[in-house]
């Protein structure tokens, strides 16, 4: 039973994850619409965000998995 | 050039095809079909025999194909054959024991729970002594253990394994690689000076420029990251190379490298000392006494700085190896579908689901890559602030 719930805490964590990087890609695609000629530096710091974002779902990922056994 | 695509597809295909122990299956419903017709009036019996024999055959276990074919191990398994017996090719396996002293020897010797010089592999678990003192449950499964001549686990404890596993074997090959392809370059680059790039150097230079320009001078700044370039590159390719012959699946690649998170910590581990090592005094004001916050504070702030120190490295080290081992899993879940179905109407678009896969693992083989190496670039400018003139 303690996988089930490894697997729920791990899919929020997920849900988290993609709203966040979600809106991250969102906004980065209305700011390159508005500035093409800045699209270079937007989508850097994009990833850079994103993928600070991914590092905390990682860290509740890495929390769910321990929990498993 | 779409042709050539297609039988880089198929080659996939088929090399997948190839690793999967479930073909005896199929061999084995067929004959136990054909002497239920020859004999009919043993109908009933051959069907029970065919039962229980299909109860002892071992089922198609996804989850243990899956963890196998992510984890180290000792040789390197091909294929199954229809009889059961394995294709594999040894490697040596080189220990050190507090009892025994040094050996070395091929992987073939353990193979099938032969034990070699009283050493085996593992199976099953042992109970050890924690810190606290608890009996805890240790697998030994992959580890190599050391029995006397009753079969009992030896004093001393396992031995230290130094062995060319999968994992060791496929880094040596890719350092050799990227050894041949920049000491090549590098070699005609002396010869040649800075003209325009052909061959191999077409392909290679803009892609460090691209490392030089876009990730190094904006994270680390114009006039100190050169320093720094040999490293980001370095880690880069290496990165880059592994993730991309994981995704190869015959012999000599296919080991999950960057997959292993021995592997990914030892180069978070590099990030961080290097970021820590060519810090300035900024860094370390910003941690002991961050500007701009009440001293008061600082019994609160100083803990919580100096972890994230640590997290930094630690989720470049869980972010590598979660991205590479998941889309191994991904791939191997949708290709044992076809072997827990069984059927034609699975195994087409699961084939289809696989490819498309394998293609968006390009994508993240690139893009992880590039991410530890712009996070690393950023970690180590952050360590050395600009003095701003405030």
């Amino acid at each position: 039973m303690t996988g089930t719930l490894a697997a729920i805490g791990a899919g929020l964590a997920v849900i988290g994850a993609g709203l966040g990087i979600g809106r991250i890609g969102g906004s980065a695609m209305d700011a390159i619409a508005r500035q093409p000629e800045a699209g270079g530096k937007i989508q850097t710091a994009m990833i850079i965000a994103a993928a600070l974002i991914e590092g905390a779902a990682l860290f509740a990922i890495v929390v769910a998995m321990m929990g498993n056994n | 050039m779409r042709v050539r695509y297609l039988a880089v597809a198929c080659a996939l295909i088929f090399g997948y095809s190839l690793l999967i122990p479930g073909t005896q299956l199929y061999g084995q419903d067929n004959h136990q079909q054909e002497s239920s017709q020859e004999h009919p009036e043993e109908l009933s019996e051959s069907h029970e025999a065919a039962h229980s024999e299909a109860a002892l055959e071992e089922e198609f276990n996804a989850t243990e194909y899956i963890l196998e074919h992510i984890s180290d191990s000792h040789d390197w398994h091909i294929l199954t054959k229809k009889d059961g017996s394995h294709v594999a090719v040894p490697l040596p396996v080189i220990l050190f024991s507090k009892h025994s002293g040094l050996h070395a020897f091929s992987s073939k010797k353990l193979a099938h729970g032969h034990t070699h010089l009283g050493f085996a592999l593992g199976q099953g678990t042992i109970q050890v002594e924690n810190k606290d003192g608890e009996l805890v449950d240790k697998s030994l499964k992959g580890k190599i253990i050391e029995v006397d001549e009753h079969g009992e686990l030896v004093e001393a404890g396992l031995p230290l394994d130094f062995s060319i596993t999968k994992n060791v074997f496929m880094m040596m090959l890719s350092v050799i690689i990227l050894l041949l392809v920049f000491l090549s370059l590098a070699r005609s680059y002396k010869k040649m000076g800075i003209s325009e790039p052909k061959g191999l150097a077409g392909f290679i230079e803009p892609v460090i420029v691209f490392i030089e320009e876009d990730v190094a001078i904006p994270n680390i700044g114009e006039d100190k990251y050169a320093r720094f370039m040999p490293y980001l590159l370095t880690v880069f390719f290496f990165i880059l190379l592994n993730n991309l012959m994981g995704l190869i699946p015959f012999f000599p690649f296919g080991a999950n490298v960057t997959g292993n998170i021995a592997v990914t910590m030892v180069l978070a581990v590099i990030t961080f000392l290097i970021t820590q090592f060519s810090s300035n005094k900024g860094h370390w004001q910003h941690v002991f006494n961050t500007p701009g916050v009440p001293v008061w504070l600082a019994p609160i702030m100083i803990p919580v700085e100096l972890i994230g120190l640590i997290t930094k490295p630690f989720a470049l080290m869980i972010r590598l190896f979660a991205n590479i081992t998941a889309g191994h899993i991904i791939v191997l879940s949708l290709i044992s579908m076809i072997f827990i179905f069984k059927s034609f109407f699975v195994a087409v678009p699961s084939l289809f689901m696989v490819l498309f896969m394998d293609f968006i693992e390009l994508l993240v083989a690139f893009l992880q890559a590039y991410i530890f190496t712009l996070l690393s670039a950023l970690f180590i400018g952050m360590a050395m602030p600009e003095h701003h003139h405030d």
